[in-house]
């Protein structure tokens, strides 16, 4: 799934991507899509997958995603770093289904004409995406599996909204 | 997760409770159909990716809510943990549902 483009006019170069195909990242795709002569930064954030968690050795991690939020959330996130910093582009991209250990889930690129805007934006969209795109985890153990729950969520990033969101017991199934 | 499991947080140190549907049309309009979604740990629990539930016209996302939880008693589990998004937007219980719409059961998310 792919939408481009900002909030209006073709000014505002925004790539956000939730990629369902069960193919690696193409990092440089988003690094090239937000590079540009004007811009003297490129900040990247690679969110990749582990192989152990508290001990117990992670065999896969399948995520989920509300695709059609998902893909709304991060365009508005996107649109929200381009209020805050001076940035050129900014480009996001999420994988659902199956991910192996040691790969990329998650990818965020910003072009700006300095490295502070470019690193700040950056930072804010993997932050923001980690509290409110809705998208979801399954690690899968050897003996098990749980669905994780990131601290951002609750923490009043996500929804902004409901504000009674409480963490619960880890839902470990199996082992 | 031992370190995570039993923190609570209630951001705005709300009560949790369920409203009353409120009815603010004559008892005659038809009744809305709004399609109900489970992601991740609530699909687990009710067994379904969707279903379809009709309330009367002038009903809150949070009466949806209180009969989903009478269908599917399992949901209790992230009854505190979660949040809903009608038609693709985050939004507060309170919000009146109309014909169509889109309510989503939001489990807390994990991505990144």
């Amino acid at each position: 799934m792919m939408a481009e483009g900002g909030g209006g006019g073709g000014e505002e170069k925004t790539l956000v991507e939730i990629l369902e195909e069960s193919i690696p990242i193409d990092l440089n795709k988003y690094v090239n899509y937000v590079r540009s002569p004007s811009a003297g930064a490129i900040a990247t954030f690679e969110g990749t997958t582990r192989d152990t968690f508290e001990g117990r050795k992670v065999v896969e991690l399948r995520y989920e995603a509300y695709v059609g939020m998902a893909e709304r959330k991060l365009r508005s996130i996107c649109g929200e770093a381009r209020g805050r910093w001076e940035v050129e582009a900014v480009a996001a991209a999420h994988r659902v289904g199956t991910v192996g250990v040691g790969e990329a889930s998650v990818f965020v690129a910003v072009a700006a004409v300095h490295r502070a805007e470019a690193m700040e934006a950056c930072r804010f969209v993997i932050d923001e995406i980690k509290a409110s795109v809705p998208i979801w985890k399954k690690e899968v153990y050897e003996d098990g599996e749980v669905w994780k729950e990131n601290k951002e969520f609750f923490e009043g990033g996500g929804g902004g909204c409901c504000g009674k969101k409480e963490r619960v017991e880890a839902h470990v199934s199996g082992g | 997760m031992a370190d995570e499991t039993h923190q609570v947080i209630d951001a705005n140190g709300e009560a949790i409770t369920t409203q009353a549907p409120t009815i603010r049309s004559k008892a005659k309009e038809p009744p809305v159909e709004v399609k109900v979604l489970f992601f991740a740990r609530a699909r687990d629990l009710t067994g379904l990716t969707d279903t379809s539930l009709k309330v009367p016209s002038g009903s809150t996302a949070s009466y949806c809510l209180s009969k989903l939880f009478s269908e599917f008693p399992s949901l209790e589990e992230i009854r505190r943990s979660m949040i809903l998004a009608l038609n693709e937007e985050y939004a507060p219980e309170t919000t009146v549902v109309k014909h169509k719409d889109e309510l989503a059961i939001i489990p807390p998310i994990s991505g990144g």
